[in-house]
């Protein structure tokens, strides 16, 4: 029990963005292994509007992106920049007020997607009046993160603060330009740009909701959070400047690797593809700062099931920043684009690096969030090996799905023309769908056994009456 | 933690020890890359091919109506019909497993016809070149099925495609289109500069009139790819 912390910080928002964020990944889990077992056996639409693949899609997305990605990095950045500022929220109130704000925004979402209120943008789907509620919700979380920065008691500011600001910094960009659109009624509006700037601001905006919102954001969990369980510094300082810099400077960049070959004119695509390419190198620098953030306590690994976590996260970040560059390549591009591969890419990022990020620093936030230890710790063992086995099989699965339908695509015979119809193409994915859908089973049940342990852990807490002493506790003692 | 600043600069020293400098740092720096990759679409000349190829886009004569365009007469504003379907293939989602976007390839060429042109979704606010096949690319379905093959195919696509994994819209034919929407709808298109007239709006309701939602689905799906027509032997882009 730490009675000094809990007495000194804000931790109340705190739990509550913890707690929520494992429902979150839960719900989004779901959702998703509902939409890809519907590719795999198209009778699960069920002929209900409200269900089919076109409207549960976005809502997966948004769910998993939004709901639980935002929750734990509200949860971890307003923890985080506490402990490093040793100083407590510059508004409590506020950061309630994100708290509401942003989970009736998720319900919003929850209501409005399966009922078509869309405005077809990828993964910016919500309509205007909720992009508005989102933009000040945000913020409200950007200016109160800010200012606490600026009470804080050390000299300077912590790298995991660096990022955390970086991603808000962005997002807001991102969100305003690539929302801007007309009003046609109360749910409905059109985006004010069409076509080729259209696309462009679109992929400017989704290639940086992966860049910023899951990549910068959660290397601030993992500066914060990989340094705390291993007990040990950050690797290299100067490692986390060109890191940080670069990563900034760069990813802004990428988005136009989305659209190689279409009609975005040539010199876009292959300036978004060539610092695609560069960007190998910040990308790795940053994991192995991470990773070898553990050197000389790897043995580590063998006891501590959170620490697992977090490594097995940074392997999955250098494996999906490898991957990302491969495919911006204009040949590798020609044959990945359009098809599952790029859905495998995206899950070994989402599912390998956020998601287990994420998980490690939801477990080690629990334990001194409740002032008590974990319901079970077998479990967090039994959580680790489902995440991991689970998202193996589905990045497996697109890979091949993927690779064979590009190929198959463009295949031909001995008499020069197609190999094969489209409809053949689609035929052979069914296995690999079939596979797909079982991966993200295991990974759901790995979801589920999570939120299990955390609500048994506040179960615990609550009847140890353990958050409650440390509140009353001399905090001397 | 441990940081040794020793070795860093400046410049990073004052934006670690200064948040509004960090803050303003990051500003200047995550602007650098949209601006210099967004902003140059919209004043470079050959970003849309009709510059250099006027006939690619409809020269409307006054007077004109939107059913006086032929397919092939070049890019128009689509019809309240065909608006009121594309509102419907973006309610369903469909732009997640259809893509628009005819990559210049042997292979697409074959399947799918010429590559597409920035300058074929001019209008399409906001662009629906898709980013996944799971179905086939239909920047130009238009005119390659019959309306009643697109009817059964919207009602049951396993009943004509029997390797499909697209869910059946059988609804579609049930609900009507409303001509008050389609017309604020296209007044809003109006504001942000697609050329419809006063009398195009005007005559929407009309047009959508009694209509169904499959009607609007088949219409727009029957225009894709149609309004102009690119000739073999130009090179439209480099």
């Amino acid at each position: 029990m730490d009675a000094a912390a809990e007495q000194k910080y804000d931790y109340g928002v705190v739990r509550w963005f913890t707690v929520m964020s494992v429902v979150y990944l839960v719900v989004g889990a779901m959702v998703g292994v509902l939409i890809a077992s519907q590719l795999a056996w198209p009778i699960l639409n069920f002929d209900v509007p409200y269900l089919t693949f076109g409207r549960l899609r976005p809502l997966h997305t948004n769910a998993v992106i939004f709901a639980f990605g935002g929750s734990v990095l509200m949860a971890t950045s307003f923890y985080s920049v506490q402990r490093t500022c040793a100083t407590k929220l510059w508004s409590n109130r506020m950061a309630w007020f994100t708290f509401l704000g942003w989970n009736l925004i998720i319900v919003s979402a929850v209501i409005t997607l399966p009922l078509g209120i869309t405005s077809a943008k990828e993964y910016a789907e919500l309509e205007w009046p909720i992009d508005i509620a989102i933009a000040v919700v945000w913020i409200s979380y950007m200016f109160n993160f800010i200012m606490t920065i600026s009470l804080r008691k050390s000299p300077h500011i912590y790298v995991s603060n660096w990022f955390f600001l970086g991603m808000m910094v962005m997002i807001t960009y991102l969100h305003v330009v690539n929302s801007l659109a007309i009003p046609v009624g109360m749910f409905k509006s059109y985006s004010i740009f069409s076509g080729v700037q259209d696309a462009m601001i679109q992929w400017w905006w989704g290639h940086n909701a992966v860049g910023f919102y899951l990549t910068a954001g959660f290397l601030g969990i993992m500066y914060y959070f990989v340094p705390k369980q291993a007990g040990r510094p950050v690797y290299s300082y100067r490692l986390s400047v060109i890191h940080f810099w670069a990563l900034m400077f760069g990813y802004v960049w990428l988005g136009a690797h989305h659209l190689q070959y279409t009609a975005l004119p040539d010199w876009t695509g292959s300036l978004g593809a060539a610092i695609s390419l560069a960007m190998i190198i910040p990308s790795w620098g940053g994991a192995v700062n991470g990773m070898m953030t553990l050197s000389g306590a790897w043995d580590k690994l063998r006891t501590d099931y959170v620490l697992r976590f977090l490594i097995m996260s940074l392997a999955f970040y250098a494996m999906s920043t490898f991957e990302g560059p491969v495919m911006s390549i204009k040949t590798v591009n020609a044959l990945s684009h359009y098809t599952d591969w790029t859905i495998g890419h995206v899950h070994s990022g989402a599912l390998g690096w956020v998601a287990m990020v994420a998980i490690g620093a939801i477990y080690h936030l629990m334990t001194r969030l409740f002032h008590t230890e974990l319901w079970s710790t077998k479990l967090v063992n039994a959580h680790f090996w489902t995440a991991t086995i689970g998202t193996v099989i589905y990045i497996v699965a697109m890979w091949v799905s993927g690779i064979m339908q590009g190929l198959m695509w463009r295949a031909y015979d001995e008499y020069g023309t197609l190999a094969y119809t489209f409809a053949e193409s689609v035929e052979a994915m069914h296995p690999y769908y079939a596979m797909r859908a079982v991966g993200g089973g295991i990974f759901l049940l790995g979801a589920l056994l999570m939120l299990i342990n955390i609500l048994m852990t506040v179960a615990k807490a609550s009847s140890e009456g353990s958050v409650q002493r440390a509140r009353t506790a001399i905090a001397a003692a | 933690m441990s940081n040794n600043n020793a070795s860093s600069g400046k410049l990073q020293t004052w934006m670690e020890k200064n948040i509004f400098a960090m803050f303003l740092g990051l500003l200047i720096v995550l602007s650098v890359g949209g601006l210099v990759e967004i902003v140059p679409l919209f004043y470079l000349k050959n970003t849309m091919e009709h510059n250099q190829f006027p006939e690619l886009v409809w020269q409307r004569q006054e007077g004109q109506t939107l059913a006086d365009h032929k397919p092939g007469d070049g890019m128009r504003p689509y019809s309240a019909l065909e608006l009121a379907g594309r509102d419907i293939y973006q309610r369903e989602g469909c732009y997640l497993c259809h893509s628009q976007m005819i990559r210049p390839f042997r292979d697409e060429k074959e399947r799918y016809g010429h590559y597409s042109l920035a300058s074929e979704s001019m209008y399409d606010h906001p662009f629906q070149w898709g980013s996944k096949r799971t179905g086939p690319d239909i920047a130009r379905l238009g005119g390659k099925y019959s309306d009643d093959w697109h009817r059964k195919h919207l009602r049951a696509p396993r009943s004509v495609v029997p390797e499909s994994v697209m869910p059946n819209y059988p609804w579609l034919k049930d609900t009507r289109v409303n001509g008050k929407t389609i017309q604020a709808h296209m007044q809003g298109m109006q504001t942000i500069g697609v050329p419809y007239t006063g009398a195009d709006i005007e005559a929407a309701a009309g047009e959508v009139e009694g209509k169904t939602e499959e009607d609007a689905m088949v219409a727009y799906l029957q225009v894709l790819g149609t309004m102009t027509n690119l000739d073999e032997n130009k090179a439209y882009r480099e």
